[in-house]
């Protein structure tokens, strides 16, 4: 087992995910507010809202290729790199990858072609429903993917085979209705809509700014406000909160980001700053709001927010036991039909994960000894210093978007966001905001959630592929390099497409004496 | 409802119909990708070809995406252990599909002739590219692969990215790019006003399925002569657990012709290989070409098709150790996803179809140099 080509794995998965994940929440959110859009222009008949639903759909257009681009990657690199893991749980964690290629993608897929070319083609009507699939198409994908993800987290429905030596689908209702995968559903999509808010919020107000295309701009700024207003409500108060006191790796996950050492007593106060120190095990200058977190993770005053140190004694508990369903497995390898040893498995065979931790410091985890146990058991805290700022600032920025469109809320209810320049320019700066966010929230989630790929069950380590650390540069290299040039090219596009604005030739109103004109005249500009 | 032995047949089956999915639908998004830089000398011409895929390249390419799905869900070893044994390869596939998606859309986004340039021969690589890979991983596939599993079935290999290129695995990757451009030029002569690109594309058509027809031969010829072909030595459990090391395979000269004896019916597939591109290729001379486009797809239909129903039971069979080769009996799913995959695909499947139809009907019609020069909607 090189830790390096783990490592390098490790590195490639973050990069290429956390790079999908730059366009994702835009086209979620994007999408649906098309689908807004269009129905204000169908329903109203005004072709100002023809020129809204289209100008964002170009924007649309260049954020979805790039998802849909970096998205292949991501379908086949549980192959590639992860070659154990797709062996060991392929039975449960394949299947909503495939229902989400046959439920979402080609939704998706399909109807955005029509909705790109099919403006001459499919009526009023017809056209709206074929932007509301492709919305669907994409809302439904991020589903499919979390509920992947929410099994990774939370592994219920599923039981160790010891003849195919792998995980096999038990409860596929459970799988599909899996409490933490529902709770990162709600979360991720109403992050994706808040993205896709401020987008339309931030390049709406710099139009304003400019005194540019108001007509076109004042109207997107009403919806982007309502819009951002739900999602970041949703995104905080519908939040991954809910699922923290459900396995004892989401109970980690919760100490890791409140820094708690050890078990408080009920019911637990919030850690609004500190600094986590990992060596001396404690958090210093600790500022603390006495209740909140008791009241947040467990729904009641009573109940108490375990501290990380109980749950590594647990660990090193699991640990041994594990070891004793381990041993019983290396039996039936050779035979299945040991009584016995089977006994020993089923009374085991919950914890065997845990004493494949072991493997990163002993080749058989039935030669550890005790010592080497409950060092190991240490192994389950993730990086806490990590775990805590990520958390705070992503929660932070949470905050921030219920003021911003709070503030919307109210000012485009009042008529009066087209002349508040402060607020203009606070949307416009704000625009980076929600990406930094959902990455950071992307990244607590993963990192969270280590040592484990699949919590509980397979360590990170155990389920990379047989690679050598050459073709991990090669590849690392390779798409980083075609990763970056994509992104400039993007981003210069974007602005390209911000510059032309709103109006294409045939549309571009010009000012007709006598006329009061919707949009100030528009003079030769940067195309 | 069905057995263990009978599910894993349908998907054995289904993952066939995937691929052929695939070779049909985004096959001529290859090839015409590929033929693009051949076909459009002018920058409207080029126009024209990209815009007579535009609108349905997209559906089309979850095809592949879908493929990789199910052979996760459904064939987990199969997933596992070819994609990791052929990663530099994957790689290159997956670096060539990122530049479609971004130069249909990106090309025409900039007057720029440089700029345009760059795109098409982006696209250019990514249509050839992925068809000669794929073609090359069939012919691996069909040489067996350098892999072993230990008894945790964790997978080694001992292969090299240059060791996937020998004669035999070169002519299959031909056969895939001499396939899928015969399917892409009998789209083109459907799909595009009748004019220099028309012209093109039928000639480049004809060199394609001769290529076809003669790469086909020469592959099976291989097949027939070389040190190819695997078999099973003893017993084999069609229910047993999806376990490879209780199976023991050899290689077998001849191998891949066994099941023409057992199961002579079988030979209606690579009867629909050669027949259909001789059909294209007559369509295509003639200006038929509904009936052009109609034998290219019976080809890539039949070509695949081919390589399935010969190799049956195998799927991947591993060239050096005699107890990891995957075969449809030991390299499942449980009995029970396979089950509930079927059901889900059995409900959605017809769906996904009926909606490709129709956004086919709504984009119906030939790409004229009128539309590419007004239509503001086109790339």
């Amino acid at each position: 087992m090189d830790l390096g080509v783990i490592d390098l794995s490790r590195l490639q998965f973050a990069l290429t995910a956390l790079y999908h994940f730059l366009f994702v929440p835009l086209t979620l959110g994007l999408s649906m507010m098309l689908v807004i859009m269009e129905a204000v222009y169908v329903m109203t008949n005004r072709p100002i809202w023809r020129v809204i639903t289209r100008f964002w759909g170009r924007i649309f257009a260049i954020n979805f290729v790039l998802g849909v681009a970096t998205g292949l990657t991501m379908e086949f690199q549980f192959g590639t790199n992860w070659s154990y893991f797709s062996h060991y749980v392929g039975d449960i964690f394949g299947a909503p990858l495939a229902i989400e290629g046959l439920m979402a993608f080609f939704l998706e897929a399909t109807f955005v072609g029509l909705m790109f070319f099919g403006w001459d083609r499919l009526s009023k009507l017809g056209h709206l429903i074929v932007t509301f699939m492709v919305a669907l198409g994409t809302n439904l994908s991020a589903l499919w993917i979390l509920v992947a993800n929410g099994w990774m987290q939370n592994p219920t429905g599923a039981e160790f085979n010891t003849d195919t030596m792998r995980m096999e689908v038990s409860d596929f209702g459970a799988v599909l209705f899996n409490p933490i995968a529902q709770a990162k559903f709600v979360h991720t999509v109403s992050a994706g809509y808040v993205c896709a808010a401020v987008v339309v919020l931030g390049i709406s107000a710099f139009w304003l700014l400019k005194g540019r295309y108001t007509a076109v701009a004042r109207r997107s700024m009403t919806v982007a406000a309502a819009f951002g207003l739900a999602g970041s409500l949703s995104v905080v108060v519908l939040g991954d909160e809910s699922g923290y006191a459900l396995t004892d790796n989401q109970k980690m996950k919760l100490a890791a980001i409140e820094a708690a050492w050890h078990t408080a007593p009920a019911p637990a106060g919030l850690t609004l700053f500190g600094l986590p120190d990992v060596a001396a095990r404690e958090t210093r200058y600790e500022v603390q709001v006495p209740w909140v977190l008791g009241l947040i993770a467990t729904r009641s005053l009573d109940k108490e927010v375990t501290g990380m140190s109980e749950l590594v004694l647990k660990a090193q508990e699991r640990i041994t036991s594990g070891v004793i369903a381990y041993d019983a497995v290396q039996h039936l390898k050779v035979d299945r039909t040991d009584v016995a040893q089977r006994a020993r498995f089923e009374a085991h065979k919950r914890d065997l994960g845990y004493a494949l931790l072991l493997k990163r410091h002993v080749p058989d985890p039935r030669m550890a000894r005790p010592q080497l146990i409950a060092a190991t058991a240490w192994d389950v805290v993730p990086n806490v210093p990590l775990m805590f700022w990520s958390f705070r600032i992503m929660a932070f920025i949470g905050f921030f978007m219920i003021a911003l469109f709070g503030t919307a809320f109210v000012l485009t209810s009042l008529r009066l966001h087209t002349q508040t320049r402060w607020f203009l320019k606070l949307a416009v700066v704000a625009i980076p905001l929600p990406w930094i966010a959902i990455e950071l929230g992307w990244m607590l989630s993963e990192i969270g959630r280590q040592p484990w790929a699949i919590e509980g069950v397979l360590p990170t380590f155990l389920a990379a592929s047989s690679l050598t650390r050459g073709v991990l540069w090669t590849t690392i290299i390779g798409f980083t390099a075609i990763y970056g040039t994509l992104a400039v090219i993007e981003v210069r596009l974007i602005l390209a497409t911000i510059r032309k604005g709103p109006f294409e030739h045939d549309e571009d109103p010009k000012p007709v004496i006598g006329l009061v004109p919707t949009t100030p005249p528009i003079l030769p500009l940067a195309a | 409802m069905f057995d263990y032995e009978t599910l894993r047949l349908i998907w054995w089956a289904l993952m066939g119909i995937l691929l052929i999915g695939f070779a049909l639908t985004d096959g001529f998004d290859l090839g015409v990708a590929a033929l693009l830089p051949f076909v459009g000398r002018t920058d409207a011409e080029r126009r024209m070809v990209i815009n007579s895929i535009g609108p349905t390249w997209e559906g089309n390419q979850v095809w592949f995406i879908l493929a990789g799905g199910a052979i996760f869900a459904a064939w987990p070893f199969v997933y596992a252990i070819s994609f990791s044994g052929f990663y530099l390869a994957m790689f290159l596939v997956l670096a060539a599909l990122i530049l479609r998606p971004v130069g249909f859309k990106y090309r025409s986004k900039r007057p720029d002739p440089a700029w345009r340039s760059r795109w098409d021969w982006a696209l250019f690589v990514g249509g050839f590219v992925p068809a000669l890979v794929f073609g090359v991983a069939v012919g691996n596939v069909l040489s067996g692969a350098p892999f072993r599993l230990d008894s945790d079935l964790r997978a080694f290999f001992d292969g090299s990215f240059l060791g996937l290129f020998t004669p035999f695995t070169l002519v299959c990757g031909l056969l895939s790019v001499a396939m899928l451009v015969l399917h892409g030029s009998a789209w083109l002569a459907i799909k595009i006003e009748h004019g220099p690109v028309h012209d093109r594309a039928r000639k480049f058509g004809t060199v394609a399925g001769i290529a076809s027809l003669a790469l086909f031969a020469i592959g099976w010829g291989f097949v027939a002569y070389g040190d190819i072909g695997y078999r099973i030595i003893g017993a084999i459990d069609p229910s047993g657990p999806s376990n490879p090391l209780h199976t023991t395979s050899e290689l077998a000269r001849g191998g891949w012709l066994a099941n023409y004896a057992l199961y002579p019916w079988i030979i209606i597939a690579p009867a629909l290989g050669f027949g259909g591109a001789a059909v294209a290729l007559v369509g295509i001379r003639r200006g038929s070409e509904g009936a052009a486009f109609a034998g290219s797809s019976a080809s890539a239909l039949g070509i695949i098709a081919t390589v399935g129903l010969s190799m049956f039971p195998f799927i991947l069979p591993s060239s050096i150790d005699s107890h990891s080769s995957l075969t449809v009996w030991n390299a499942s799913s449980s009995a029970k996803t396979l089950g509930i995959m079927l059901f889900v695909t059995v409900v959605l499947l017809p769906i996904v179809v009926a909606y490709t139809a129709w956004a086919y009907k709504v984009m119906f019609g030939r790409v004229t140099t009128q539309d590419v020069a007004t239509n503001p909607d086109f790339y």
